[in-house]
Formats: structure tokens, C-alpha cells, sequence
């Protein structure tokens, strides 16, 4: 095989498309713009830091993550019914779609390749622990792990501990802190 | 089915390969095929079915060609199957491109494919039940022994296993059925835990619990 097998591969059956009028450039260009530009993880980034700093928005995030987060409009799918579990001192949780790679889209965008691979769908539901500290996440043996396998269309976001001597902070500062991958649940 | 997609609990992959400031996409045609396989070629489909054309590819190729090569083996599987394009005219393009004889396809077509009797079924998956839920949060359960056939969503590292159920979701289409064109089939849906060392024996991590969400067809009553 070549390294570029499917490149060929997805340059043919685009040509043929195209000429048989079975797709345009322009649909396909707005799907590509609407996931590099407009759904990513800033979206969650913003229901975490209001979480963090609005009491009732976190009880309501964690007690219907779907209708708490559903005035924000947010587009680009895979987010039929958000679950969110939230990490404490005692508890940490992360996320993984072992069967495909399932992930909310609409509020963390397109999931970086390493969820996608096998490496990482095969460990983390065998040895939580271990997969988490080559990501530098050091756990207490007297913290749970929590691992999430997403095997059907609910789509889990972990809501990460507030950082340390982030007092004070606006609602956009905190959200700046968060990030993609302790939404995940592999950083803190 | 036991197909290569289904990774969890097999060993032997190694360390996880992470990419600092990683882009949207790493090359041209993985935005091709993402945008492409949004405009859902190929007649009519749903999640179920196009999640399983990627469980059909050729497993060599589930591991070598990436994640949009997953969907591009997926989507030539599909529009092959739905009669948009045959696999001698894209075969034919691809050489005129460059593509060798001998490259690795992806695509795996059935020549007697599931039909989907649906055209513009809706895209979503949650339905109402009026039938009660079998379990209850807090029922211990045991999960079926074996694999099925097609589709499904019981992962074989949590076969045969004992758990506790900790949310009741409830009704959701069916995969299982749904992606083969034997209806909705709308079924329960729960969230269930199990320990560690349930899944995993003895030399288990210590203090984990793993979460599945489990259609009710799936589940036995356990009794402990």
C-alpha cells in the first residue's frame, strides 16, 4: 500500500461526484468552514467557566446537561442528550468511545486524533490509571476514575475542579483556563 | 459482529500518540471525505448503518488509513451499495490518478446490502415508550454472553459481565436494528457501572469504574 492510497481514493470518488452532479464544492466547502471556524471546543469552554462561577447553572448543567446547555444554540450536532459528570476531589472522570469515536461534537468540535486511535480507545477502559498519568495526570489512590465508554448517543462532558487562585476571574478569563482535553477528562 | 472496531480492553497498541496544537484536519482529503460524507450520498441511511459500513471495512485498512480513512471506506461502501457509483468506475479514476493496483481499498460492499425502508428518517434517536422500563437505577444486571451478528453496541470486553445500572435514559432507536433495515425497534436505554476487576480480573487497575449505556435487550435481571 501507499501512503497515498486513500488521498487517490477520495480524489476519485470527489471527480465522479462532481461530475455526475451529486455534489458541489460550495456544500462541501460550508461543512469544512462550519467545523474549522464556528464548532470546537471554545463552545464548552463558556458552560464550564459559567459553571465554575454561577451556582444554580451547575446544578442545573449537572442535573440536565441537555436543556441547561440548549440556550446556547450551539451547532454542529452529535449531542442528542449531554450527560456532564464532574470532577472533585475524589473523583475524577474522562471519556472514550471504544466501538467508534463518539464525542460532542457540538460542544468540544471534531475529537483530536488520538481519541480516534486505538491506542487510546483500547487502554483507557483497562488501565484508567496508567493511561492518565503518561497524559500527566497523577491520581491519589483515594481518587475514583470514572471512565465513560460512549456506546450509544449520549455524549459526556467532564466538568473539570476550578484551577487554584482563579478568584476574581470574569466568566471569559476562566474560560480561557479550559481546556479541550480536561473536558475529555485527561488533563485537570 | 467481532469486527477490529471494537478496541476496548486489547492490548498491545502502546503509548498514545498526542499532538500538541493538533489541526481540524491533517490533510486536504480527510476534509474532503468529512465534507463529503456529510452530504450523505449513497440513498436512504441513518447513523446506525453508516456506523457499521465503518465496521465492515477492510480491517487492515481500519488501522492503517486513520480516522477519515474509516469514513472514506465507509462512504465508498455506501454509495457503491446505494448504486451512485460502481467500484470499476472509481477503481478506473483512481489508477488515472496515480493510485496503484495493489493499493489497499477500504471499501468492503455487500452485493446484497441492507435496505433502509426510511427515506428521510429522522436524524435523531430518542422515543417516547410507553412500555415501563424493565430495570430500575440501582438493579444489578448481567450483560449477554455472546456477540450478535451486524450491529450492535455491547462491547465484547463487557460481554458476560455483572454491573449495576446508575441511570435509566429511556426509550432510544435501536442500533442493532436500525442499522440493518428491521425498523427502529425503540428499546430502553440505561447507564450502567461496572467495577474493575468485574471486567477485568484480578490484575485490574484498582479503584475504577467503567460506565456503558446499555439497550435494554442487552441486560438479564441478576439476582445477588
Amino acid at each position: 500500500m501507499s501512503e497515498s492510497s486513500p488521498s487517490l481514493r477520495a480524489e476519485a470518488i470527489e471527480s465522479l461526484l462532481k461530475e455526475r452532479g451529486l455534489i458541489s464544492d460550495e456544500a462541501v466547502d460550508r461543512v469544512i468552514a462550519m467545523y474549522n471556524e464556528r464548532v470546537g471546543p471554545m463552545n464548552g469552554a463558556r458552560v464550564v467557566a459559567r459553571a465554575w462561577i454561577d451556582p444554580d447553572f451547575r446544578q442545573a448543567l449537572l442535573s440536565d446537561g441537555t436543556a441547561a446547555v440548549a440556550p446556547y444554540e450551539f451547532e454542529g450536532g452529535q449531542m442528542e442528550k449531554l450527560v456532564v459528570v464532574e470532577n472533585t476531589p475524589t473523583v475524577h472522570n474522562v471519556v472514550v468511545c471504544t466501538l467508534c469515536s463518539c464525542y460532542p461534537w457540538a460542544i468540544l468540535g471534531l475529537p483530536p486524533r488520538w481519541y480516534k486511535d486505538p491506542a487510546y480507545r483500547s487502554r483507557i477502559v483497562r488501565e484508567p490509571r496508567k493511561v492518565l498519568s503518561e497524559f500527566g495526570v497523577a491520581l491519589e489512590d483515594d481518587v475514583e476514575v470514572r471512565v465513560w465508554d460512549s456506546s450509544a448517543e449520549v455524549r459526556y462532558l467532564v466538568l473539570p475542579q476550578r484551577p487554584l487562585g482563579s478568584q476574581g476571574m470574569s466568566e471569559d478569563q476562566l474560560a480561557q483556563h479550559v481546556t479541550r482535553d480536561a473536558m475529555i477528562g485527561v488533563a485537570r | 459482529m467481532d469486527g477490529i472496531h471494537d478496541l476496548g480492553g486489547k492490548e498491545g497498541f502502546g503509548a498514545i500518540d498526542y499532538e500538541r496544537n493538533e489541526p481540524v484536519f491533517h490533510a486536504r482529503w480527510e476534509s474532503r471525505v468529512f465534507g463529503m460524507y456529510l452530504q450523505r450520498l449513497g440513498g436512504a441511511s441513518n447513523i446506525d448503518r453508516r456506523r457499521h459500513a465503518i465496521e465492515r471495512i477492510d480491517p487492515r485498512a481500519y488501522l492503517d488509513h486513520g480516522y477519515y480513512g474509516r469514513w472514506l471506506g465507509a462512504m465508498e461502501t455506501l454509495i457503491i451499495e446505494g448504486g451512485v457509483l460502481t467500484r470499476v468506475d472509481i477503481d478506473a479514476r483512481a489508477r488515472s490518478l496515480g493510485a496503484g493496483t495493489d493499493d489497499l481499498v477500504a471499501a468492503r460492499p455487500s452485493p446484497t446490502p441492507d435496505i433502509i425502508g426510511e427515506p428521510g428518517a429522522r436524524g435523531d434517536s430518542i422515543r417516547p415508550l410507553a412500555r415501563a422500563p424493565r430495570f430500575a437505577v440501582g438493579d444489578v444486571v448481567a450483560t449477554l454472553r455472546h456477540g450478535v451478528p451486524g450491529h450492535t453496541r455491547l462491547p465484547a470486553y463487557a460481554r458476560g459481565r455483572r454491573g449495576r445500572i446508575v441511570m435509566a435514559h429511556q426509550g432510544w432507536v435501536f442500533p442493532d436494528t436500525n442499522a440493518h433495515g428491521r425498523g427502529e425497534n425503540p428499546q430502553h436505554l440505561y447507564t450502567v457501572a461496572f467495577s474493575g476487576s468485574e471486567l477485568f480480573g484480578e490484575s485490574a487497575e484498582a479503584g475504577f469504574v467503567l460506565h456503558l449505556d446499555l439497550f435494554e435487550p442487552y441486560l438479564e435481571a441478576e439476582h445477588v
